[in-house]
């Protein structure tokens, strides 16, 4: 169990907010909130509207389309980013595996959030062209 | 009120204890004895009502029964406009809370709010073992619960516990133990002409601060992120119109600071000066900032109380260290352990769009217990529910009627629903209010279910989800203005998306 200052402190770890001050990522765990999900229960679900953006502090989530897992993501990394910038549903559910904490800011705030936190912004767009990177690598 | 002499349910061995005589343990009580379970119920206290006995401090709640409705007084429509009322199995002791406000405010005072429970426990004749605190749990061998107690060990195979989130909670920063808690808030005019620095931007610490707006000299709020306020937010979000007064203060000047830094230090002042200092830096740019104060006040919230049921397996997340629960409100981690009233937050559903349930208020929570009790009553006990069939040809007017007036849908948005399932052999039966997550994840026959969702933008609009072949999909309808969707358009809406489904019935 960890409060607030103890996941800020966290979060100072994790490249993503590299380039935040302390006072700073304590606004950041304040405006996130913490959520829990046990193996095998649905984060996000594919087709499915009102997601939000999370943030993994502690197990694995598994990313599945029609069934099948695709990627797997652990501590320090993100999700459900895409649907909130393209306005969509998602196009995969993504599953707990194991036990699965997140921190997690609902899609309507993040707009915002990202704004107020430009630097963080080019971070999760380094992390997503990795990923775009790799997905094409995977496909040549 | 002869059982409070007598004294009920003695130590011993019950099918189930529900621990708590707050709105959640009397909801769910008088739902159990609705479906002829036997329960004994278990509290600390001397009487029923659980928070409302002690706060809020400032004499009103946040959530309205409104004595004129566009709906009659006392009929399950008129839930939606009555927030406060709990549930009865018989109508004659519907809407209690009406009665009992002197029409001063739509908003029950506190103590019109405890005479409201008292009254329900009373008048539907609820026994309650009152002075009996629950002390500690541990798991038999045969699988069953011992709790023991200040009256002695009692045993049961099925707990729930309705303990409220009550247990001041405040964070590690350094002399932070320096500071008062919300929880030991004095009488208000104690704080004339002082300086006041409270911490925290949630309801709580703006509901201090608009009590002490005529005695106090300066008032100071502050925490690292932003205050919301529920009119932006377009939910329950946030802080509430009626405690919107300081943050008016503070824009237009008045002597109110609102402030975006995270708390540093409290120390003590030096003497001949103010009696604390707060040192502060801000979260945009981190300048450090420090404040004289004369009381310094956290409204850093509450945990729940769960004694040594962590030791049992109870996994806990978050800053309200709520237990990990189930979309039934059953423990995540250990079966037979169940969670009543404002706990139940911890199953927070969809949570669509981020907004929550209502599972924290009583509007929500009596919802929940009532069909809690029926989970508990079909899964531990037996029961077998009525399931009526309803005719194809009504079922659209069905669905529109409770989007409309269900006050279930209206009070769990996103979270429960009423729910059809649909086989061609059997036909069309209504399974009642279910939660909505379960229906999504949890696969099953052919079925409709119906509520209520808002995304942020204010809208308040129906969903449809249909399970078809064990695949879930979500269907929007139009919002209403007036907020009936008895409409015409809805009507053609509605029954083109239900054809496929209902075809086959």
């Amino acid at each position: 169990m960890a409060d607030r200052d103890q996941i800020a402190d966290e979060l100072a770890g994790f490249a993503l907010f590299a380039d935040l001050t302390t006072p700073q990522l304590q606004g950041v765990v304040h405006a996130f909130e913490e959520a829990l999900f046990q193996d095998g229960e649905r984060v996000l679900r594919q087709g499915m509207t009102g997601g939000g953006l999370y943030l993994i502090l502690e197990g694995q989530a598994s990313i599945v389309v029609d069934g099948e897992e695709r990627a797997r993501l652990s501590r320090g990394e993100f999700f459900g980013e895409v649907s909130i910038l393209l306005g969509e549903p998602p196009v995969a559910d993504v599953v707990a595996v194991g036990t699965l904490r997140c921190l997690v800011l609902a899609a309507p705030a993040v707009e915002k959030f990202l704004h107020a936190h430009p630097s963080l912004m080019y971070r999760m767009l380094q992390a997503s062209a990795r990923r775009l990177r790799n997905a094409n690598r995977w496909r040549s | 009120m002869a059982e409070l002499t007598a004294r009920p349910f003695p130590p011993g061995d019950y099918p189930l204890i529900v621990v708590g005589s707050g709105p959640g343990g009397l909801q769910v009580s008088s739902a159990l004895r609705g479906h002829g379970i036997a329960h004994a119920v278990l509290s600390a206290d001397q009487e029923p009502g659980g928070m409302f006995r002690r706060w809020p401090f400032f004499q009103r709640l946040l959530s309205w029964t409104k004595p004129y409705a566009p709906v009659p007084r006392g009929t399950r429509p008129y839930e939606r406009y009555d927030w406060n009322s709990l549930i009865p199995e018989s109508d004659e002791h519907r809407a209690v809370m009406v009665g009992l406000m002197d029409g001063t405010s739509y908003f029950p005072s506190r103590p019109e709010m405890q005479a409201g429970l008292e009254a329900f426990a009373s008048r539907t004749e609820l026994p309650v073992r009152f002075g009996c605190r629950w002390t500690g749990t541990r798991r038999l061998d045969d699988g069953r619960f011992a709790l023991e107690t200040s009256d002695g060990e009692y045993t049961a195979g099925t707990l729930v516990f309705a303990v409220g989130v009550a247990e001041p909670w405040r964070p590690s920063s350094p002399g932070m133990e320096l500071a008062a808690h919300y929880a030991d808030t004095r009488p208000v005019e104690q704080y004339s002409d002082r300086r006041i620095f409270i911490i925290g931007k949630q309801n709580s610490g703006f509901e201090l601060a608009s009590g002490m707006l005529p005695w106090a000299k300066r008032i100071v709020i502050a925490s690292p992120s932003p205050a919301k306020l529920s009119v932006n937010t377009h939910s329950l979000v946030g802080i509430r119109a009626r405690y919107v007064q300081p943050y008016e203060d503070y824009v237009l000047g008045g002597g109110v600071a609102i402030l975006d830094a995270a708390i540093e230090r409290i120390e003590r002042g030096e003497a001949g000066g103010a009696p604390f200092r707060v040192i502060t830096r801000r979260s945009s740019d981190s300048v450090e900032m420090d404040f004289e104060a004369d009381d310094v006040i956290a409204a850093t919230g509450f945990v729940a109380p769960l004694l040594d049921l962590p030791d049992l397996g109870v996994v806990t997340f978050g800053q309200s260290r709520l237990p990990a629960q189930t979309p039934f409100w059953e423990s995540a981690t250990v079966p037979g352990i169940y969670f009543a009233g404002t706990i139940g937050q911890g199953s927070a559903g969809l949570k669509k769009h981020g907004i929550p349930s209502n599972s924290g208020a009583v509007q929500g929570a009596r919802y929940n217990a009532r069909v809690l009790a029926r989970q508990i009553a079909e899964r531990r006990f037996g029961y077998v529910r009525e399931r009526p069939r309803i005719e194809a040809a009504k079922v659209v007017d069905f669905v529109l009627d409770e989007l409309t007036l269900g006050p279930e849908l209206w009070h769990q948005r996103a979270y429960l629903a009423r729910v059809l399932t649909v086989d061609p052999a059997d036909g069309i039966r209504d399974e009642g209010i279910l939660p909505l997550a379960w229906f999504v994840d949890a696969g099953g026959p052919d079925a409709i279910a119906a509520t209520l969702e808002t995304d942020g933008t204010g809208a308040v609009y129906p969903v449809i989800y249909l399970r078809q072949a064990g695949t879930v999909s979500e269907h929007a309808i139009e919002a209403h203005p007036l907020l009936d969707y008895r409409t015409a358009a809805a009507r053609r809406e509605l029954t083109a998306l239900l054809a496929p489904i209902l075809g086959r019935s």
